[in-house]
């Protein structure tokens, strides 16, 4: 093989230097606080190196492929857990995690490699070899606060379920092997004609991705996940691990299962009208703010479905769109909510009241993130919202554009709520100041930069419109 | 930058220097400056406009500017403007203008208000020079969620009910808009050909007819519910009676006819068959809401309420005016969304006035207001007397255009209707005169009101312009009802032939 070829893998080739640099960084550096900084660094350096474009082609016989567009969505992802490393640093710095700072990037980065994998996988092996790297370390960052309970109750809780739907997600794998003799996504697409064994592969296999974007009715993790997983981690697992299952859901619907399209056209129907009416109207009821938001994150999720369900180029376009938008937004709010619990402990949306007297500007990030994950122009989540919904009228799906706009007034209730809190309600004892590190106000204000400028320029969608295709 | 687009960010550059200043002294004299300058260039705008048409110049939408946004929808920021969104950005203008000078006494967070008010109206201007449905619709919301910190921070009474309740019920109505604005999207090419969101492109087709029997009643809906549409009318009183002085000029002056505006220009003159086949439906709702809200007027004690009440009766005039379909009760539906704003701003701004000096709205609990301040007395006369349609005011006018124009329409139905919402006039004369006669005239009900001093300068200017607008109007109703009336000639004949 020549070197050449073997580039093709240079975003997963330099994301292991990083990791391998890591393990060095903490043989010498010891268990210093310099550690965030020398990690965001070096994860800094290898986003940048992941802009430069790479050329279409595969590796190994069709196992790994790579395209414009999947070099985009690796960016995509890399600029977000480069948002998230800026925020976690103060985070990782406390007393309670000496001796376990590295740990934390070297799974994260794990997941990550495993996500590229799973997303430059051209044959179903490949795919759920990065699924299971994708998700085995994540059970240990969930759990990463050893000293409480919660935590260590949510990683055992996300290892059984994820251990139980990537079963079910392997069963199905092997159905349709079965019928067609061939794991490779290229042959299968032209062999697969629907059959009743075929339509159980298609929904065992929605299951296991189900779960990880948590669809309902495989969303039952997510609330006690995120509540006692640290912040950070909750905040990786809503966006990049959900974004890069997304992306994997909407390419494999439009290549593999294209012709069973009459099948995962009810399927996606049906899940997309229940996640974004259980997703909200749980979330109506939430108290902890990261409850609060997996409930909203589920919701979200149930939004995306709409672009993928139109089965267009413009569809999937507005599908990753969406999901920048989204991580823009989400770790908006979730750095806010991070910061906050960090300083003070306050984790309730009752806590932020009176936030505003104290912390202006956190209240306005806070507020920014929230009417764009509302969808509330002028800020990015309007547009992206609209363009959802206009992927799925294009297609004629006019009832569900209505359920989904219905509710997301029924969301806007709560994300205003928290809007209540923070500006209406007085409190005598609100948190007091909160000053945040450089990065993670640096950290927040790309976060604000991308909610407000992703909109009104116009070229952001129209990039990812000339790399997206439809079936 | 085009001159329409100014209209923008002229709002938007005030709110950007105000966010350097902390001092709601130095905070309002920047706002007032601001809106100074929107008003002076409206003004501008129309003496431009008037030189254009004067030079024959007949194009349908005049200062006209499009700009490529989001190809894939074919989405474009379109602006221009006919004499009817013209008289509508002039009120707006003249409306924030004196809503700037009646909230001169807010202090606390002064910054944050100014910035969120101007917010509201920059929405409002921008919908009114849109000529894209997209951009329109986006406007539209930019000016109703400021609504909720608006009365959610700086209101009284059960303020944040109030404001939740106003903004869900206006969102909700949104939602519908938006699957109805889709769905005119996806049709309006029917003969293939590039879809669009430009609104006049679209109302030279014809959309097709299955098209419009599931569209109107959704878009008429989300657009009506805006114009407090019966019987989706619930949020209005509750929100502008919780509301500060301001935001009820605002929102009952301005806000309230975007919805009269997107339901005549958008739903009715976009899909006519379906506005003709289901106008009874809505006549009957507008005229309950024309009736309904008067006599919901008489009975209430708090004067925001009257006046909310009472908001709600002459937006279901305007209601009914949209579905008559001739070109004189559509220049009446016009002509009285312009009124109805000036008068009910009026009414609102004198309403927040008196209320900061007694710290009551409820009327038995004043009177002999007119001895410790008559100037503010009077104007309350003055505005209640435009309000039940006395000659010489802009409600007279207005309301004679509507009720000319409906009976022309000579099916029984409407006939019937029309009556009936003349009804309500009558009504409106005895709420407006009830309310004046028992808190202005009789004995002084609390000694401790002797010593409440009458209007200060800044009430002054809002007040006095407000009542020389009506009264200009009133007076001199023509160059605005034949600017209204010609700019709608090309837009009705398109009307008629589809």
């Amino acid at each position: 093989m020549e070197t050449a070829t073997l580039l093709m893998m240079r975003n997963e080739l330099s994301l292991l230097i990083v990791i391998l640099l890591l393990l060095l960084v903490e043989l010498f550096a010891g268990q210093g606080k310099r550690i965030p900084y020398i990690a965001t660094g070096l994860f800094l350096v290898h986003t940048l190196l992941g802009f430069w474009p790479l050329p279409e082609g595969t590796l190994f016989g069709g196992m790994f492929r790579s395209s414009p567009l999947i070099t985009i969505i690796k960016s995509v992802l890399n600029t977000g857990v480069l948002m998230l490393f800026m925020q976690a640093g103060s985070y990782l710095q406390k007393d309670s995690n000496r001796g376990k700072i590295t740990e934390y990037y070297i799974l994260t980065l794990a997941t990550l490699l495993g996500m590229y994998f799973m997303i430059s996988a051209g044959d179903f092996l490949m795919f759920y070899l990065g699924l299971e790297l994708a998700t085995i370390p994540l059970a240990a960052l969930v759990a990463y606060n050893l000293s409480q309970m919660k935590s260590i109750e949510a990683g055992a809780k996300f290892i059984l379920l994820a251990a139980l739907a990537s079963g079910i997600m392997l069963f199905g794998i092997s159905l349709i092997y079965g019928a067609t003799g061939s794991v490779y996504f290229a042959d299968l697409a032209e062999q697969l004609q629907l059959s009743p064994m075929l339509f159980a592969a298609l929904a065992f296999f929605l299951t296991g991705l189900g779960f990880k974007i948590s669809l309902v009715p495989f969303h039952f993790w997510t609330a006690d996940v995120y509540e006692g997983a640290p912040t950070s981690v909750a905040a990786y697992l809503s966006v990049i691990s959900k974004g890069a299952a997304v992306f994997v859901l909407i390419t494999l619907l439009f290549t593999v299962f294209e012709p069973l399209f009459a099948a995962w056209e009810i399927l996606i129907y049906l899940m997309a009208v229940l996640t974004i009416t259980i997703g909200n109207l749980f979330a109506l009821r939430q108290q902890n703010m990261q409850r609060f938001l997996a409930f909203s994150s589920i919701a979200q999720a149930g939004f995306i479905l709409l672009g993928v369900i139109a089965g267009t180029q413009y569809g999937m376009s507005t599908v990753i769109y969406f999901l920048l938008v989204y991580i823009f937004s989400n770790l908006g709010a979730f750095g806010v909510a991070a910061i906050v619990y960090n300083s003070s402990g306050k984790i309730n949306i009752d806590d932020y009241r009176g936030f505003y007297q104290t912390n202006p500007k956190l209240s306005l990030v806070m507020l920014l993130s929230l009417f764009s994950l509302a969808g509330i122009p002028p800020v990015a989540g309007f547009f992206g919202k609209f363009f959802l919904f206009a992927a799925a009228a294009e297609k004629g799906y006019y009832w569900l554009v209505l359920i989904a706009v219905v509710n997301t007034i029924i969301s806007l209730y709560y994300y205003l709520r928290v809007v209540r809190a923070m500006f209406l309600d007085r409190s005598e004892e609100p948190i007091g100041r909160i000053h945040s590190d450089v990065l993670t106000r640096l950290a927040l204000a790309i976060s604000v930069a991308g909610i407000v400028l992703a909109g009104v320029f116009s070229q952001v969608f129209d990039w990812i419109y000339t790399v997206s295709w439809g079936m | 930058m085009d001159r329409l687009s100014l209209l923008v960010w002229v709002p938007v550059i005030t709110m950007i220097v105000i966010s350097f200043f902390k001092d709601p002294k130095k905070v309002r004299l920047i706002a007032a400056a601001g809106m100074a300058v929107q008003l002076v260039q409206i003004i501008l705008l129309m003496l431009a406009f008037f030189a254009e048409r004067q030079a024959g110049n007949d194009a349908e939408m005049l200062f006209f500017k499009d700009i490529a946004w989001y190809s894939n929808l074919n989405i474009h920021y379109t602006v221009g403007i006919d004499g009817i969104s013209l008289s509508l950005i002039l009120l707006t203008g003249i409306v924030i203008f004196t809503g700037v000078f009646a909230s001169w006494e807010i202090t606390d967070r002064a910054q944050e208000f100014f910035i969120t008010l101007i917010l509201l109206a920059t929405g409002v201007f921008g919908f009114f020079i849109s000529l894209d449905l997209f951009t329109m619709f986006l406007f539209y919301e930019l000016a109703v969620i400021p609504m909720y910190l608006l009365i959610g921070i700086w209101g009284s009474g059960p303020k944040e009910y109030s404001a939740m309740k106003l903004t869900l019920m206006l969102m909700g109505a949104s939602a519908l808009l938006l699957v109805g604005l889709l769905g005119i999207y996806f049709n309006s090419a029917p003969d293939g050909g590039p879809l669009t969101f430009n609104y006049i492109e679209i109302s030279k087709i014809h959309l097709p007819e299955a098209v419009q029997y599931f569209f109107f009643p959704l878009t008429f809906v989300g657009f009506g519910v805006l114009a407090a549409l019966y019987p989706f009318h619930t949020w209005s009183p509750d929100g502008h009676a919780s509301a500060p002085t301001a935001v009820s000029m605002l929102h009952a002056g301005v806000l309230m006819k975007l919805g009269g505006y997107g339901a005549l220009r958008i739903a009715v003159m976009l899909m006519p068959q379906a506005a003709h086949e289901m106008a009874w439906i809505f006549i009957i709702l507008a005229t309950i809401g024309a009736v309904y809200g008067a006599l919901g007027a008489i009975a209430q004690k708090d004067l925001k309420y009257i006046n909310a009440y009472s908001s709600v009766s002459h937006l279901g005039l305007i209601l009914f005016a949209t579905l008559i379909f001739n070109q004189v009760a559509f220049e009446g539906a016009v002509l009285q969304m312009i009124s109805h704003g000036l008068i009910t701003a009026l009414f609102f701004a004198l309403i927040g006035m008196i209320y900061s000096r007694t710290h009551t709205r409820n009327i038995y609990e004043m009177g002999g207001i007119m001895k410790v301040m008559p100037v503010l007395g009077t104007a309350y006369m003055v505005a209640g007397f435009a309000s039940l349609g006395l000659p010489g005011f802009s409600a007279f006018v207005a309301e004679m255009t509507i009720f000319v124009g409906s009976f022309q329409n000579s099916a029984l139905f409407v006939r019937v209707a029309t009556i009936l919402v003349i009804s309500s006039i009558v009504i409106t004369a005895v709420y407006i005169l009830r309310a004046a006669a028992i808190m202005l005239y009789g004995p002084l009900r609390k000694q401790e009101f002797e010593l409440l001093p009458d209007a200060r300068w800044y009430d002054k200017v809002a007040v006095f312009i407000l009542i020389g607008a009506i009264a200009g109007m009133g007076m001199f109703p023509n160059w605005l009802a034949e600017m209204i009336y010609t700019d709608f000639t090309p837009m009705f004949n398109r009307f008629i032939a589809n």
